[in-house]
């Protein structure tokens, strides 16, 4: 029990911190593309293309690379970063480009700076759309981090994958079980700042 | 002329390849109120962006109290001016108050003089129950909303008002209340109203400018509008003239 907490701990941890590096890039990255439509459709491509190669696949690959690549945390950071980052960015572009094109245009006839827009009408437009993809990206984190106990990430992964090859069934569910508790609770923790924060 | 407050020299303006707007001149003095007027698509709303900056003439200029478009500082320059439009673009999340206060915030006027504004200019617009300043805009009618877009448009004081519809969506009876009304809201003020309502534009407009296609046809007062022997002013002056009555 002791140390389901521990590796159920060391999960969390390695969830927040993906999930917080993901959304310093992908939200930015999100807001600057949603003004350039050429950058919008290849960047789209691109973090699309990266959600279809199958996660274990994903850590693979990571290894060989230098600095994000290699045995352990890091990789396992980088991979679920890059995960996390479709529904992130995707979200958040579809919120912002979703604006009522008469309240952005009245916004802008007001003599709003670009700035003022995004802060006072796009953003808080938007909110709903980009805290769905936050919530939709963490619960999905949440599953994916399993698999990087494969590659020396630690966390509830690490009991699946012991448990599997020891064919020890208790061990795999007690990982399994561990895992989808974290993944509720994070879904209603969520869904409650969701519904506090979006304008009604 | 030159106690214009509008004044397009030649003025055209297209996206890409395609001309919207060709070759516009005209002049707004101080005080009149302006008809656009014209099909849809005929350059109505680009000419009102015009004038507010929101859009640069490809060619020739915009001149606005004396300074081209493209000299002005584009915010100060859209400050300046008060903008409505159809359905009124009011900010869903901001309540009325804060929609009305818009300019004057974003101008940096103190708390307690934007807040006496606001309830000035509810009265004037008729939502006199205390309670509209702290509702949003989904919680009002067409109508209402339409008033507090036209107190928004107000709010800082501006000379110039440019109006894109303002009352398009609106049902009959209550358009035309606002119409009446909107003679009083722009004493004064020198406005450009669009519309493609022949009925609005002879009730609102000292002058009334035709356009097609992108080029303006007639510029004049509603009687020379309806006595215009111009092919393109005939058939709308007609609708006026004998309404109801066959318009092949």
């Amino acid at each position: 029990m002791r140390e389901v907490l521990e590796l159920a701990a060391e999960h969390l941890l390695l969830v927040i911190v993906s999930m917080l590096s993901a959304c310093a890039i992908g939200l930015p990255l999100a807001i600057w593309i949603s003004r350039r439509p050429v950058w919008r459709r290849w960047i789209l491509r691109v973090v699309n293309v990266i959600q279809t190669v199958p996660s274990l696949a994903l850590f693979g690959l990571l290894i060989p690379l230098p600095v994000m690549g290699g045995i352990g945390k890091r990789t396992a950071i980088v991979a679920l970063v890059l995960y996390a980052l479709l529904p992130i960015v995707r979200n958040t572009v579809t919120g912002i480009l979703g604006v009522d094109a008469a309240v952005r245009e009245s916004a802008q006839a007001m003599g709003m700076s670009p700035r003022q827009v995004l802060r006072e009408v796009e953003l808080p437009l938007a909110v709903r759309s980009i805290l769905s993809g936050i919530h939709i990206a963490t619960v999905t984190t949440i599953g994916t981090a399993t698999i990087a106990a494969a590659i020396g990430g630690g966390g509830l992964g690490v009991l699946i994958f012991r448990g599997i090859s020891t064919a020890d069934s208790a061990q795999i569910a007690s990982g399994a079980v561990a895992a989808a508790i974290l993944a509720l609770g994070a879904d209603w923790g969520l869904q409650w700042i969701e519904e506090r924060l979006s304008p009604r | 002329m030159s106690d214009s407050v509008i004044s397009f020299r030649d003025a055209s303006f297209s996206i890409g390849s395609r001309p919207i707007v060709r070759g516009v001149s005209l002049d707004v003095a101080a005080g009149e109120t302006l008809v656009l007027l014209g099909r849809s698509g005929a350059g109505k709303t680009s000419v009102l962006r015009m004038v507010n900056g929101l859009v640069l003439p490809s060619s020739g200029e915009v001149i606005v109290n004396g300074k081209s478009t493209k000299e002005w500082d584009s915010v100060r320059l859209k400050r300046s001016i008060g903008y409505v439009i159809q359905e009124s673009g009011l900010f869903p999340h901001y309540t009325v108050a804060r929609n009305i206060g818009l300019v004057p915030w974003l101008e940096e006027w103190p708390e307690d003089r934007i807040r006496s504004r606001v309830s000035e200019l509810l009265e004037r617009v008729g939502l006199t129950d205390p309670s509209f300043g702290g509702r949003h805009p989904r919680e009002l009618s067409g109508g209402q909303r339409q008033r507090v877009g036209v107190a928004r448009a107000l709010a800082a004081h501006p000379s110039i008002l440019l109006l894109d519809e303002p009352f398009g969506a609106l049902d009959p009876l209550t358009r035309s209340e606002l119409q009446t009304e909107f003679l009083h809201w722009a004493e004064g003020k020198t406005a450009l109203f669009v519309t493609h309502d022949v009925f609005e534009a002879m009730r609102v407009g000292k002058r009334i400018a035709v356009f097609d296609d992108g080029r303006l046809v007639f510029i004049g007062t509603p009687d020379e509008f309806l006595r215009s022997d111009q092919p393109l002013v005939q058939p709308l002056a007609k609708l006026v003239l004998n309404p109801g009555g066959p318009h092949a």
